[in-house]
């Protein structure tokens, strides 16, 4: 059903042009496009400091920059992508913009603290901006006690209270959606007729709530212990740096799981809507996805198999670190299945949908890797480690993140795409981003540590090979830079259903009126109910 | 997939508190309480950091933790334990008169819930005080007469991260109280809409419970 | 045998333990390997072969099977456990040295590591040490965390502030390998990197015999005890105000309170730093803490003389603590 132009309608986009109707809204889909272009903002940042680490890893001698540069560089790339660009990513722009409307409802729950958790992400955000640009942190993401607390000579307070404060908008987001996908389904829309990409998202936002306000207390901790000198990690009083690290990687561990599973619930939608049909064992990934969330709080010790954690504890962690990688190892078999049989189109989502699942299985299986205390003792701290959690969080996250913003942007524009562009940037940020982390296990086998700026010479060819790699990745993402904006203008209009797939979404104008749907829609049959013509006609 | 007109409710029996997004006011109620609910979930979360590393230290360190707590000054904190246990009593008797529509009685909890709260933060100012005078702030001036001083430290750092992080939140509260007394006044709220009063009463309490929990970890230490 | 096969990708293999740790991430790599090309490849085949013919077509709906779901649950979670059964007997390997192994003591300190052996030599950033033979490091650190890793024998532990760690290897090749610190210290973390020398068992008497050494840390340890006034509480026999530590390394002892503990590297450092944490049966909590007093490597040196006055050989398992 394509509906004729809907440059006539007033849409979302179109219902008030003032700053102050932005600034003030109340629409979680323009929250969605404000939380779009600051997370664009910060993934440029993150991405040139990425840039400075690899044009220093070039050469075995630290002589791009100075060694307390590099560690600055480092830090601020880890702060700004992991707290800035990956937590909030899906969630805050695919998540804001869909979750009210796969269920057919008109806002989020609470659309006033949506708008706050966008102020709180973008005061965090200044912050942060303030303590990398001026003068820099250099304490790595994990802000470790003691060097954060006693040692360091850069902005860890402000860095602490900016990562603070952007927790406070992620947990908001995640009591949004929770209330919103308890209480705002509209009539017949039952929990196992969701789409995944719901599932997903509430599995997200569990962890958002429950697993954030511990970084947030432990972050508060060195914050209090560097400001105001209340020793509690400082070991010259008998403090415990190992606690630090337990506190820190129980947040941060479920944290990766903040990051992936929104990508496996747009991964469900592009596997299914690409194909046609229904995905392959629904109520498996669904579940999967609840379980990962709860398993996922139970691991964080593997993170600390080399820390002096008791050897009994490192075995326990170690099990339940093989346990939670199953739930995933499921959905992988359930997408493929769901492949066969199915009516499949190669247009750019799927592209990227198709990048996902070998990037995602390399990044997962390489996790069974680390899962090995006995390997894990080799590696650990090493480039394996930062190979291996890029292949989750880029290759996996991030291309996902792409894939749903490819999907979706006829959607929140109404305006489409060049699909060459779209598929070579696809193939250029694949291509590019395994020769950007593939030599980076090798390296890490090989034992070259991480946070270093200069190495033995012999580990040089593998660093070439990788900032090669990482310029034509950069490139695979300068190009929907300039695509996407172009399509605003110059790209075809898009219709209600441009794919002619299934989901509440997609029944609504492209661009959605403000107030989603101009009935309450009422929901009768599971999601991704594609009808077979033949079967359709016969009576 | 079929859409059928469904018609938005009535505009006329509409609340003034009543938000677009929702279909009818209880599911707005509904959706508020599960917020709050969901909100101090993540509050114990928050909360929990810092009696993990209490839990840590005091088993590590017990003889300094005990120490340190003689320090405190128990009939201050039994006081406060029996001014916030009572704030909870009157906040819990607001949200009464406030489901009962009695504005005269609303004013009256709201403010008593005011004024408790505030006692217990100006005792919290004389306690903070006398640890200043006494050398028991943690930093440079630290000073215990002890060979375990440095682990008291630790002990008084946790003192104050968990009564300081507890008093932020009660400023908070106070903050909350204020405006519903000032809707209060106005008469806002009714059997009809209470909503604001009973999820403030659910914070104060919770709040009142965290101090429940303080108070024997941080004074009553043998 | 596999870095003969395969040089680029392995380090050297320099311990008894590397190879078998290099089985393992062979395994791990052939299971990579083979799901991710064998997915990927069903993938593309599947989304070659079902490739949409008409505008209109959609896929045909098929829910899922049980038998399926069941079997790649199942499949998964067995290879899971296996791999979780052969790296577990691994790591306890890594992880427990053996009671013949002879004690080097490191102290990482921004940015340097310092060692020392049994003999009393002290190096820095270089560590000599010959085959055939398991070396025990006890790590400490001076101020914030690091971590030494030799990847050669496949071994790293972190060396954390106010306590001791250990790791072991046996060194089988002569050479010399890398060792770096691998937990981030500041401004000259890449900096804090060294050599492990290894040597034949004859060539590490000669080195011994051919350096100027300062004495056994014991010696060190000795004059420490007197000076800071041990001597004052703890006699040799039972008759001071604390116990006599003549023999007591490595023995079971009986607390306050009914616990029995065994008196390793991380009881002495306890009782040095907190023994109130763990009085000795039949004696008043009188210690007092010397947190802040004494250097790392004062308590290694301590540590080292207490070991001297006798007892039984004790070997901790690696990560120490308490």
């Amino acid at each position: 059903m394509e509906s004729a132009t809907n440059a006539a309608t007033v849409n979302y986009l179109t219902a008030g042009h003032t700053l102050k109707s932005w600034l003030l809204t109340k629409d979680h889909k323009r929250i969605a496009i404000l939380y779009l272009l600051s997370i664009t903002v910060f993934f440029v940042i993150g991405a040139l400091y990425a840039l400075g680490i690899r044009l220093e890893l070039l050469t075995p001698e630290g002589d791009f920059v100075s060694s307390d540069a590099y560690n600055r560089l480092f830090t601020g790339h880890g702060i700004i992508m992991v707290f800035f660009v990956l937590i909030p990513s899906i969630p805050a722009t695919l998540g804001n913009f869909l979750v009210p409307m796969m269920i057919g409802a008109r806002d989020l729950a609470f659309p006033r603290i949506n708008l706050l958790s966008w102020y709180l992400y973008i005061a965090g955000g200044i912050l942060a901006l303030w303590a990398v640009l001026g003068g820099g942190v250099d304490t790595g993401w994990t802000f470790y006690a003691p060097y954060s607390t006693m040692a360091s000579n850069s902005s860890v307070v402000l860095a602490g209270v900016a990562a603070f404060v952007a927790g406070f908008s992620s947990i908001l987001t995640g009591l949004n959606f929770i209330v919103t996908i308890h209480k705002m389904r509209a009539p017949g829309m039952t929990w196992f007729r969701l789409p995944l990409f719901i599932w997903a998202h509430y599995a997200t936002a569990l962890i958002m709530m429950l697993g954030t306000p511990v970084i947030a207390i432990t972050l508060l901790m060195v914050v209090l212990e560097r400001a105001l000198n209340l020793g509690i990690f400082d070991p010259r009083l008998g403090g415990d740096p190992v606690l630090y690290q337990h506190l820190f990687w129980f947040y941060s561990h479920p944290a990766v799981y903040i990051m992936i599973l929104p990508a496996m619930g747009v991964m469900s939608e592009l596997m299914s809507a690409f194909s046609r049909k229904g995905i392959f064992g629904y109520t498996f990934i669904a579940l999967s996805s609840l379980a990962i969330a709860v398993i996922g709080f139970l691991v964080w010790g593997h993170h600390l198999f080399v820390s002096s954690q008791s050897v009994y504890a490192g075995l326990v962690f170690s099990l339940l670190s093989y346990i939670v990688a199953v739930p995933s190892a499921i959905k992988v078999f359930n997408w493929t299945a769901t492949l066969y049989r199915g009516s499949i189109s190669w247009e750019p989502p799927m592209v990227f949908a198709l990048c996902f699942i070998g990037l995602f299985l390399i990044g997962g299986l390489t996790g069974v890797f680390l899962a090995a205390t006995a390997l894990d003792v080799h590696v650990h701290d090493t480039y394996f480690v930062v190979a291996h959690f890029h292949y989750i969080m880029v290759g996996g996250a991030i291309v996902m993140f792409m894939g749903g913003l490819h999907y979706w942007w006829p959607k929140m524009t109404g305006r489409m795409y060049p699909f060459p562009a779209a598929i070579t940037a696809a193939l250029l940020t694949f291509v590019g981003f395994n020769l950007t982390f593939g030599p980076q296990f090798i390296l890490g086998y090989l034992g070259m540590p991480r946070r270093y700026y200069m190495y033995p010479e012999e580990f040089q060819v593998l660093n070439v090979l990788s900032t090669a790699g990482a310029t034509i990745l950069g490139l695979g993402y300068l190009m929907p830079m300039f695509y996407l904006p172009w399509s605003l203008k110059y790209g075809a209009r898009a219709g209600a259903n441009p794919w002619g797939v299934k989901g509440l979404e997609w029944e609504s104008p492209s661009p959605p009126p403000t107030e989603n749907f101009p009935e309450t829609p009422i929901v009768t049959e599971p999601a991704y109910t594609y009808v077979r013509e033949q079967e359709a006609e016969v009576v | 997939m079929s859409s059928v007109a469904h018609e938005h409710p009535a505009h006329a029996q509409q609340h003034p508190a009543f938000a677009h997004q929702f279909d009818t006011m209880d599911q707005q109620q509904d959706a508020a309480a599960i917020g709050m609910w969901a909100f101090l979930a993540q509050e114990i979360m928050f909360f929990g950091g810092l009696f993990m590393a209490y839990i840590a230290y005091r088993w590590a360190y017990p003889e300094a933790f005990s120490l340190g707590s003689h320090e405190l000054e128990l009939p201050w904190g039994t006081f406060n334990t029996a001014v916030l246990i009572g704030s909870s009593l009157t906040m819990a008797l607001a949200v009464h008169a406030a489901q009962l529509g009695h504005r005269g009685n609303q004013v009256l909890y709201l403010a008593l819930t005011i004024f408790l709260g505030s006692v217990f933060l100006g005792v919290k100012v004389i306690e903070y005080a006398a640890k200043f005078e006494h050398h028991l702030v943690p930093g440079a001036h630290f000073e215990f007469a002890s060979p375990l001083a440095p682990q008291i430290e630790i002990y008084f750092s946790l003192y104050f991260a968990m009564t300081g992080l507890h008093a932020a939140h009660m400023v908070v509260g106070i903050g909350l109280l204020l405006w519903l007394l000032f809707r209060a006044r106005r008469g806002h709220f009714s059997a009809a809409y209470y909503t604001p009063v009973e999820l403030t009463g659910l914070y104060w309490h919770f709040v009142d419970i965290v101090w429940i929990f303080l108070f024997p970890l941080l004074y009553l230490i043998h | 045998m596999w870095s003969e096969l395969l040089p680029s990708i392995f380090p050297a293999s320099a311990s008894t333990f590397a190879d078998q740790v290099d089985h393992l991430y062979a395994f791990l790599v052939a299971l990579t390997a083979f799901f991710t090309i064998g997915i990927s490849l069903a993938a593309l085949y599947l989304a070659v072969r079902y490739r949409r013919r008409s505008p209109d077509e959609v896929g045909h709906p098929i829910h899922g099977s049980m038998a399926l779901e069941v079997t790649w649950s199942i499949i998964p979670l067995l290879i899971m456990l296996v791999i979780f059964g052969w790296s577990a007997a691994l790591f306890m390997t890594i992880s427990r040295a053996p009671s013949d192994a002879f004690e080097v003591t490191a102290i990482g300190k921004r940015w340097m590591w310092k060692f020392q052996h049994p003999s009393g030599q002290r190096e820095i950033n270089e560590l000599h040490v010959p085959i055939g033979q398991p070396v025990r490091v006890l790590i400490g650190s001076e101020d914030v965390l690091h971590s030494l890793y030799i990847p050669a024998f496949r071994v790293k532990m972190d060396a954390v502030p106010g306590r001791f760690t250990s790791l072991w290897f046996e060194a089988t090749e002569p050479g010399r390998y890398h060792l770096f610190c691998a937990e981030f210290c500041g401004t000259n973390h890449s900096g804090m990197i060294g050599s492990v020398v290894v040597m034949t068992q004859g060539d590490y008497q000669a080195w011994l015999a051919g350096g100027v050494t300062q004495g056994p840390p014991e010696i060190a340890g000795r004059q420490l005890f007197e000076e800071l006034a041990c001597n004052t509480c703890h006699f040799e026999q039972d008759a001071g105000r604390g116990p006599s530590l003549v023999g007591m390394f490595g023995s079971e002892i009986r607390l306050e309170g009914g616990q029995t503990v065994t008196a390793n590297e991380a009881y002495v450092r306890e009782s040095i730093m907190n023994s109130q944490a763990q009085v000795v049966e039949g004696y008043a909590p009188l210690m007092p803490s010397f947190q802040g007093l004494i250097s790392e490597e004062g308590l290694l040196q301590l540590v080292a003389y207490i070991r001297s006055l006798g007892g039984t050989a004790e070997s901790t398992t690696a990560g120490a603590a308490r």
